[in-house]
């Protein structure tokens, strides 16, 4: 199994395609007077891997819940895999989809085929064993059908839980933070496992708040804090919320360095970062650099690098997390 | 989607295999009876035949009380555990994120608890029977084997379970702790085994009449709880501790 992403065999379906496997329209869900998630719009085509975003409390999980019809929404509407989603409807949605809820909630007292026989039961599966050996094939855990689920490691366990998911050959797999509180090597596992069903077309709707992960195994993420504050493929977030930026390294400082970047050509702006390396804002990184190159020469500065600054979904992360902080204190 | 069996079996395996491997309803399914079959046997062999007419009712209604009050209890300790002891473990929410519908969760949930306790009652009442025939003064086994005695046994043995039952998993649907669920569901499974024991005692004369009578309203009882369980069973205030 291999861990990187080639993305270029497949893209996100646009908004405009009929056959999207997730609607949601201005989805709204209050408790009383507490506001879970409000006004909440996007779309997920089939095939795509979406990541959900948000801190704790941002209404990740309570959105989860909504969508398979768990939780009724206080308002706005949803179709979901193809079906709209209403107080009728709940079974049909549910027999479409799959939720792997945080924590695993396997029976302990059962094994990990008998865990599995009840849920394909549940769906009223035919051939159930296959089934079932097909699902354990699919998590590597084919060797440990007759453990007792109470005897698991924790990673073993959400890879129990993960089968249990795949079972049904869902349109629609809802994972929420399904590497929560796993060690790295399980947390590799299950990243391993995800990948694969990427590969295989598998639609999955990934809620997470490590950012590392949403950034390898999605297509497109949203970030939600109660509202919905971005949306998009990760390297789009951070050219939208991030200007370009070039970072000059010289072995000491610059006397004037005003003098020396000012005026450049493609060079928006400048300023000293508390390391001591400059940060520029460039328009286009690739015609700036010579000029910026020219000029310290000029000057007679050491240079040591000019290197394009890298914004990851984390810096976009805690860039419109920090937004949302200082928004609620004003 | 219509009601399906395939999915109450899918829950009923699950909690049969559960039952198998959980010491604590070994205990209550075996411990139990055991209690219960002592106490009557105690009462019919103690019996003095030549004692006054009422207390020898009273002996022969207790001893049929204990048969009765088994399958009250008995149900009582599983079904007050199905819903909330499935919160407190974390297997709720995956099932309820399944196409099952509320009706074949509680429907599979009160078979669950029904089916071992109409075996256990139905022979632990075998045996005590046996006893009685064996070993009892004929008078007393002539009094026993009566067959409004029988009747009402039989009759009440799975209406008074029903009851127990539906209240167990009414309460555990509300409640957050399961020792608390099951305090209350003892409680609450007793009334009808108080009507029981009325007839037992010979207070209400058991008529063929009266006891069908009885047991058509408890069954009547029975349904309506259902009903009134399914309404309480609401998965947003399950799955989110609120509403």
């Amino acid at each position: 199994m291999t861990s990187e992403l080639d993305d270029s065999h497949r893209q996100p379906r646009s908004d405009a395609e009929p056959d999207a496997a997730l609607v949601v329209e201005h989805l709204t869900k209050r408790f009383g007077e507490r506001v879970a998630f409000e006004d909440v719009s996007f779309e997920v085509g089939y095939g795509e891997v979406f990541g959900f975003l948000g801190p704790n409390g941002a209404g990740k999980t309570t959105t989860v819940r909504t969508l398979g019809t768990l939780i009724t929404p206080t308002s706005g509407s949803a179709t979901i895999a193809g079906i709209p989603l209403s107080a009728e409807s709940g079974p049909s949605i549910r027999g479409r989809i799959s939720i792997m809820p945080e924590s695993p909630g396997l029976f302990i007292r059962l094994s990990v085929a008998e865990n599995l026989e009840c849920f394909a039961g549940l769906y009223e599966l035919r051939d159930v064993r296959d089934r079932v050996d097909r699902a354990l094939r699919a998590v590597n855990l084919s060797d440990r059908a007759n453990d007792i689920c109470g005897s698991l490691s924790k990673g073993l366990r959400q890879r129990v839980a993960l089968a249990r998911a795949l079972l049904s050959d869902p349109k629609i797999l809802f994972l929420d933070e399904p590497t929560s509180g796993l060690d790295p090597v399980a947390t590799r596992d299950v990243h391993d496992l995800l990948v694969t069903m990427r590969e295989r077309g598998v639609t999955i709707f990934l809620t997470t708040h490590r950012l590392e992960e949403a950034e390898k195994l999605c297509h497109r993420v949203a970030i939600l804090n109660t509202t919905l504050r971005l949306i998009g493929r990760p390297d789009e977030l951070r050219e939208q919320l991030f200007s370009r930026s070039l970072v000059v390294r010289t072995g000491s400082p610059l006397d004037a360095p005003g003098r020396v970047f000012n005026g450049l050509s493609n060079v928006e702006g400048w300023d000293l970062s508390p390391s001591g390396s400059y940060v520029l804002n460039v328009t286009d990184p690739d015609a700036a650099a010579p000029g910026i190159a020219r000029a310290l020469v000029s000057a007679n500065a050491d240079i040591l690098s000019i290197a394009e600054s890298h914004h990851s979904l984390e810096d976009v992360y805690l860039e419109l997390v920090d937004e949302g902080v200082e928004a609620k204190k004003r | 989607m219509s009601f399906s069996w395939t999915r109450v079996g899918a829950i009923l395996q699950k909690e049969l295999r559960d039952y198998r491997r959980n010491r604590f309803v070994i205990y209550t399914m075996s411990f139990l009876p055991l209690l219960f079959i002592a106490a009557p046997m105690v009462q019919i062999f103690t019996i003095n035949v030549a004692t006054t007419s009422a207390k020898f009712d009273a002996h022969i209604g207790l001893s049929l009380l204990y048969m009765l009050i088994l399958p009250a209890i008995v149900p009582s300790v599983l079904s007050a555990y199905s819903v909330v002891g499935e919160r407190e473990q974390g297997t709720l929410e995956p099932i309820l994120t399944t196409p099952i519908h509320s009706d074949e969760f509680l429907v599979a949930k009160a078979l669950a608890a029904f089916l071992p306790t109409l075996a256990v009652s139905y022979v632990i009442f075998g045996i005590f029977l046996g006893a009685v025939a064996a070993f009892a003064h004929p008078g007393v086994a002539a009094v026993i084997f009566e067959r409004n005695h029988l009747l009402v046994q039989l009759l009440f043995t799975p209406l008074v379970a029903g009851w127990s039952i539906w209240a167990g998993i009414a309460i555990s649907t509300r409640m957050s702790d399961v020792r608390a669920a099951q305090q209350l569901t003892v409680l609450a499974s007793l009334p009808p085994v108080a009507i029981v024991a009325l007839m037992n005692f010979n207070v209400i004369t058991p008529s063929l009449g009266l006891t069908l009578g009885l047991a058509g309203a408890l069954l009547l009882i029975d349904g309506l709880a259902w009903r009134f369980v399914a309404a309480l069973f609401d998965r947003e205030r399950l799955v989110t501790g609120r509403r």
